[in-house]
């Protein structure tokens, strides 16, 4: 089994939400982050007052598939989330020693 | 409402003309012994007419105290949300509770206080700086009216309404010493700053014996809704509080930036409202000087807002919502002494002027002395009254309120453009004791408060954030499902 982490723009999370879905990946895990790679933040005026935002929104998306998944499920993620400007996220990927459904104690790929 | 009444009265004259040759035809016929009918019928007419009057004026002053009451309202609703929100999106999170309740209790805290004794400090006759205890626990003021300030609403519609005044004034200063200030010791500066500065500066300019009225003080000074009273008194002392309690921790180098502008647009749209109640309602009764006092408060402050955000975009590049909003309220600011005064297209140069001014005092000025006016207080209403007084003092004009008489009652000159070029000393004069009153009172409450209770939370408290610090609560409790 592996974790797919993907960190990618907003704007594009519906895209690799429906790409995920068409070629099977059933559950997921998300969340609104924030942080900064090598993309530069903006700057906020307020009454003249000037701040610099570095830390940007961004969606990160948790998912565990079957071994077999997880190429297919990288593959999707990048052709959806990719716009081809700087600050378009990243992948991580890990293996998994275990999962377990707490409903039923289902062990390792039926738990998934 | 006066015409109306004039053309019933009128109406009457018709029919007693038209009934007078008949009453004469009998009278010969009917000879000696009818005199008494024909009084009987002159009282009649006599008690009818004085039932008449006496209806013409319930009538206005029906008119009238519905007005009046609904202004009342209004300026209450500027306090509470519309202030609580402008001030509450501008501060950290972690303070937005503390910031709200700092203008809401005070809704409670003035009243109570103008109840027992504000009012009679204020609004009885006493020196020409203070007035006296007469009113003690509003004792004598009722339902009926008190012609010297305003003849067609009960003076109980008068009181309530100048109250709506004294809450917001203090209220406004809240945002200068916003993010750091015990609770406990803001609710101690602000009793004492309501009866040592609000009430004797109010007294001035609108004690009917005060040194600074328009039409009986020794300086008048121009001031239709409390340009000078309300907004270069709270000013002045918001700037004297941020001096004197010192920057936030951090300040200027942590960024400190509004929570929700969402929350402060809609306070200052609601602060633009309940401006109409302010303004408008200053002419004390429902006539066509409400009206010209209703239309100059929102030109100006459409002009302001316009002007605000284009020196904005000239400058950095963007025309910023925050600036926008900040405009429209330094419009407003600057027409509150200017609204009864003066005809629409000087509103409307009166804001445009207000907008870019008071955009460089928050931005050049301030960090060139390098102040932590939080919620710039100063910038925009002490620098915006300041300059609203001077600037009746060019506007006003006897077409739209002739204020000033000569001996044989004919409407004089009121402002420089007018032809009274004087009346801009006596404009400044009235700005200056407001500010001296201000600096001056204002320390000495500091002091005082700081040796008492202490003026400041810990540094602790004050980065926890002053919601649970001083309030235990939190603005938005996420955990709570």
């Amino acid at each position: 089994m592996k974790k797919i982490e993907a960190i990618v723009q907003p704007s594009r999370f519906d895209a690799v939400k429906s790409a995920l879905q068409e070629i099977g990946v059933e559950g997921m895990t998300v969340s609104e982050v924030r942080g900064h790679g090598r993309q530069k933040g903006h700057t906020e005026v307020y009454r003249g007052s000037e701040y610099t935002v570095d830390l940007l929104p961004k969606i990160k998306v948790e998912m565990v598939v079957s071994d077999d998944r997880a190429t297919p499920a990288v593959q999707a993620i990048l052709r959806a989330a990719r716009t081809g400007k700087i600050g378009d996220g990243k992948i991580f990927v890990t293996n998994i020693d275990e999962a377990i459904r707490i409903r039923n104690e289902d062990r390792g790929d039926a738990a998934l | 409402m006066r015409k109306r009444a004039l053309r019933i009265l009128m109406g009457w004259g018709v029919v007693c003309a038209l009934l007078a040759p008949a009453g004469f035809a009998q009278t010969p016929s009917a000879a000696a012994p009818e005199p008494a009918a024909g009084a009987s019928s002159s009282t009649d007419l006599q008690s009818r007419m004085n039932a008449l009057e006496q209806q013409a004026a319930d009538a206005r002053m029906a008119g009238d105290n519905a007005w009046m009451l609904a202004c009342a309202a209004l300026v209450l609703m500027m306090t509470g949300p519309g202030l609580a929100l402008f001030y509450g999106g501008l501060v950290r999170k972690k303070n937005v509770l503390a910031t709200m309740m700092q203008s809401f209790i005070l809704m409670g805290v003035v009243t109570v206080l103008w109840a027992l004794f504000g009012y009679s400090l204020v609004f009885h006759a006493g020196s020409r700086f203070l007035g006296n205890f007469d009113y003690l626990f509003l004792h004598g003021v009722g339902a009926a009216p008190d012609p010297d300030y305003a003849a067609t609403i009960p003076q109980q519609t008068f009181m309530v309404y100048q109250l709506m005044f004294a809450i917001i004034t203090p209220a406004l200063i809240t945002g200068a010493f916003a993010e750091r200030m015990k609770f406990k010791a803001m609710l101690l500066f602000m009793v004492l700053w309501t009866i040592i500065v609000y009430d004797p500066m109010a007294h001035m300019v609108w004690g009917k014996d005060g040194l600074l009225n328009a039409t009986a003080g020794a300086i008048p000074t121009l001031d239709f809704a409390g340009g000078t009273v309300v907004h270069v008194t709270s000013g002045i002392s918001a700037l004297v509080c941020a001096l004197y309690l010192g920057k936030r921790v951090g300040f200027p180098k942590e960024p400190m930036p509004p929570h929700s502008v969402v929350l402060s647009v809609i306070g200052a749209c609601l602060l633009w409202v309940g401006w109409f109640g302010f303004n408008a309602g200053s002419a004390l009764a429902a006539g066509s000087l409400a009206t010209s006092a209703f239309v100059a408060t929102h030109f100006a402050a459409a002009a302001a807002s316009l002007g605000w955000a284009t020196a904005e975009w000239i400058r950095s590049g963007k025309a910023s919502v925050l600036g926008a909003i900040s405009g429209a309220v330094a419009g407003l600011v600057a027409i509150t002494p200017a609204a009864g005064f003066v005809g629409p297209m000087s509103a409307l140069a009166i804001g445009a002027i207000a907008g870019p001014v008071c955009y460089q005092m928050v931005t050049r000025v301030k960090s060139k002395f390098g102040y932590d006016d939080s919620l710039d207080v100063f910038g925009v209403h002490g620098a915006g009254g300041t300059l609203g007084a001077i600037l009746t003092g060019v506007f006003a004009a006897k077409a739209i309120n002739p204020v000033f008489k000569d001996a044989h009652g004919v409407a004089t000159a009121v402002g420089l453009i007018d032809g009274r070029p004087g009346q801009i000393l006596n404009q400044l004069a009235g700005a200056a004791i407001a500010w001296v009153l201000g600096i001056v009172g204002t320390l000495i409450i500091l002091k005082v408060v700081d040796v008492l209770v202490g003026l400041r939370v810990t540094e602790e408290q004050e980065i926890q954030g002053l919601d649970l610090s001083q309030h235990g609560e939190e603005g938005y409790n996420l955990e709570a499902q």
